[in-house]
């Protein structure tokens, strides 16, 4: 781990209106999701966020790659603050971090073909050699290349989220953001994503941040885990060292509920 | 897998081509009317009136689908009926398709006061009873092809908006949105390159619906004597005209009911058919 900084993100609060609350005049009161985030991520590092759903875990993502805008506290993108740009100013900054989203059925356009779903972020992006980026991308996830034709709908889970993934590194981004990635697989592809995003980190030295509940999942990622709990870290070490001894209660009962495999005696 | 796909397409084909078949005959027979009418159709003659169809006693072959009440041969005037009707149809159909539309379209997907604006507008015009309304619009305009064009693109426009918002809405919230987002698409952009084309099979299948509205709506204003003027046969004036006549002569109410009922079944058939035959996803 080099200490070359990639994200810093000091006091991050974001908000929503609370629309169900709202009062006929006036403006809605705002429930408060992050509650003051400190994070850094190194260069280099695969950083997995947990929590229980309402944590947080996903609307910090998205605050990362400024989908969405915090009220407060700042977001240092290699050295450079997003916090608050503008779209327009964030544009050509988009390639270098990308995300792959939690269900490749809804994260990639039903009418376009694979292809033109890889191909949109390198035309956007002004790359040369559209058509090669896109094979070598096809090649890096292990999907042949005749796929570059077909609709998302005529492929498995597995390869959708090969797809998605596909689109990411097709930028040779600096930084990806994981967002559930395998929640919405079934085991052995589950295992085949993993295994292939484990590669590609080897391979192209991604930085990743990979937001899970599944803490099984995180503990054979990633190197740092953070847990978030209600809009608050509870904790950000080293993973091997929070699986170990756990400092927060919190971290314990997350820990506890690992369903660990609990064979009959007939079976073993 | 096959075999089912299979299926499902063959049927997709006979209803597609079954509609579009019977709607192209009637583009040719409104195009090619002068050439292909038996007879004039505003000519009068008194002594062939009330002539039933060719297949019963007393017919006259130079009649085929009988007279009415002044002697006007049927089939001439449904074949220049034709002519209203799709022009209706046509005119009426897109203009309402893509105002309604692009409205809708802009409050789904961008919200915030475009979205307020044009709902409330689409709430309010709701409001006012079609028939109603479209007559009182006639009754301001004057008669004529133009009038009822606007008829129904004013009354109609809030039934494209609505459905288009909801299905704009309900497409701008999928990952592949955020996903054009993160990859540097411009708002507008991801408008018309992402939620268009998957809001496109509901735009044409309303679309023929709305087709198939416009020739009914333009029946029941000629119905009530507000279409184009009385001379010009519509299938509408023939409708209510054979109505006063119906215990003597059915044929001329029958005959442009059927005319028109088969042409709002086909347009609706079309729509469904094309959406079946040429979306990447049921396909």
């Amino acid at each position: 781990m080099s200490d070359d900084v990639i994200y810093e993100i000091e006091n991050l609060r974001l908000s929503f209106p609370d629309m169900a609350h709202k009062p006929l005049f006036g403006a809605a009161p705002r429930i408060e999701i992050l509650k003051g985030i400190d994070m850094r991520i190194a260069r280099g590092d695969v950083v997995g966020i947990v929590g229980g759903s309402g944590s947080g875990k996903s609307t910090l993502g998205r605050a990362m790659i400024r989908l969405l805008e915090p009220d407060s506290g700042s977001i240092r993108f290699n050295g450079q603050d997003i916090t608050h740009l503008e779209e327009t100013a964030l544009r050509p900054m988009r390639r270098r971090f990308q995300m792959i989203f939690q269900d490749p059925m809804s994260s990639l356009n039903p009418r376009q073909t694979v292809g033109s779903i890889i191909a949109g972020p390198l035309k956007l992006q002004g790359f040369d050699r559209v058509s090669a980026r896109v094979d070598q991308a096809l090649d890096h996830v292990g999907l042949p290349r005749r796929f570059r034709s077909r609709y998302p709908h005529e492929l498995s889970g597995g390869q959708r989220q090969r797809v998605g993934i596909a689109r990411a590194i097709a930028t040779e981004p600096d930084f990806i953001l994981a967002d559930e990635i395998v929640s919405g697989l079934d085991v052995s592809s589950q295992a085949q994503v993993l295994n292939l995003l484990e590669q590609l980190v080897r391979e192209l030295g991604l930085t990743l941040a990979f937001i899970s509940h599944d803490l099984s999942v995180i503990r054979r990622l990633c190197q740092r885990t953070m847990v978030l709990y209600r809009g608050e870290v509870v904790e950000y070490r080293d993973t091997r060292a929070l699986f170990e001894a756990p400092e927060a209660e919190y971290t314990r009962e997350l820990l506890d509920a690992i369903p660990l495999p609990d064979l009959e005696q007939v079976w073993a | 897998m096959a075999d089912a796909r299979g299926l499902v397409k063959r049927r997709a084909g006979a209803r597609l081509w079954l509609s579009a078949g019977w709607l192209v005959l009637l583009v040719l027979v409104a195009l090619f009317a002068p050439l292909l009418a038996p007879q004039d159709p505003l000519m009068q003659d008194l002594f062939a009136a009330r002539l039933p169809p060719f297949w019963a006693s007393g017919a006259d072959p130079n009649f085929p689908l009988g007279t009415d009440s002044l002697g006007r041969d049927v089939l001439s005037r449904i074949m220049y009926g034709a002519r209203v009707a799709l022009s209706v149809a046509l005119i009426a159909g897109i203009l309402t398709c893509v105002i309604g539309s692009v409205l809708g379209l802009i409050a789904g997907y961008f919200r915030g006061w475009p979205d307020v604006v044009i709902s409330r507008l689409v709430d309010i015009w709701m409001a006012f009873p079609p028939v109603l309304f479209s007559i009182l619009l006639i009754a301001v305009m004057g008669t004529g092809l133009g009038s009822i064009i606007i008829a129904v693109v004013v009354i109609d426009w809030t039934r494209f908006a609505r459905v288009i918002r909801a299905e704009a809405m309900s497409q701008g919230a999928m990952d592949y949105v955020a996903s054009a987002q993160v990859s540097g698409r411009k708002r507008f952009s991801i408008m018309l390159t992402e939620i268009l084309p998957n809001v496109m099979p509901t735009i044409v299948v309303l679309l023929t619906l709305e087709m198939g509205i416009a020739v009914i709506v333009e029946a029941i204003l000629s119905f009530v004597n507000l279409s184009i003027s009385t001379d010009d046969p519509t299938w509408g004036s023939m409708i209510a005209e054979g109505r006063l006549s119906i215990h003597q002569a059915w044929w001329v109410l029958v005959f442009p009911l059927i005319a028109l009922f088969l042409t709002v079944l086909s347009l609706s058939q079309l729509g469904e058919g094309l959406k079946d035959r040429f979306d990447p996803v049921l396909r």
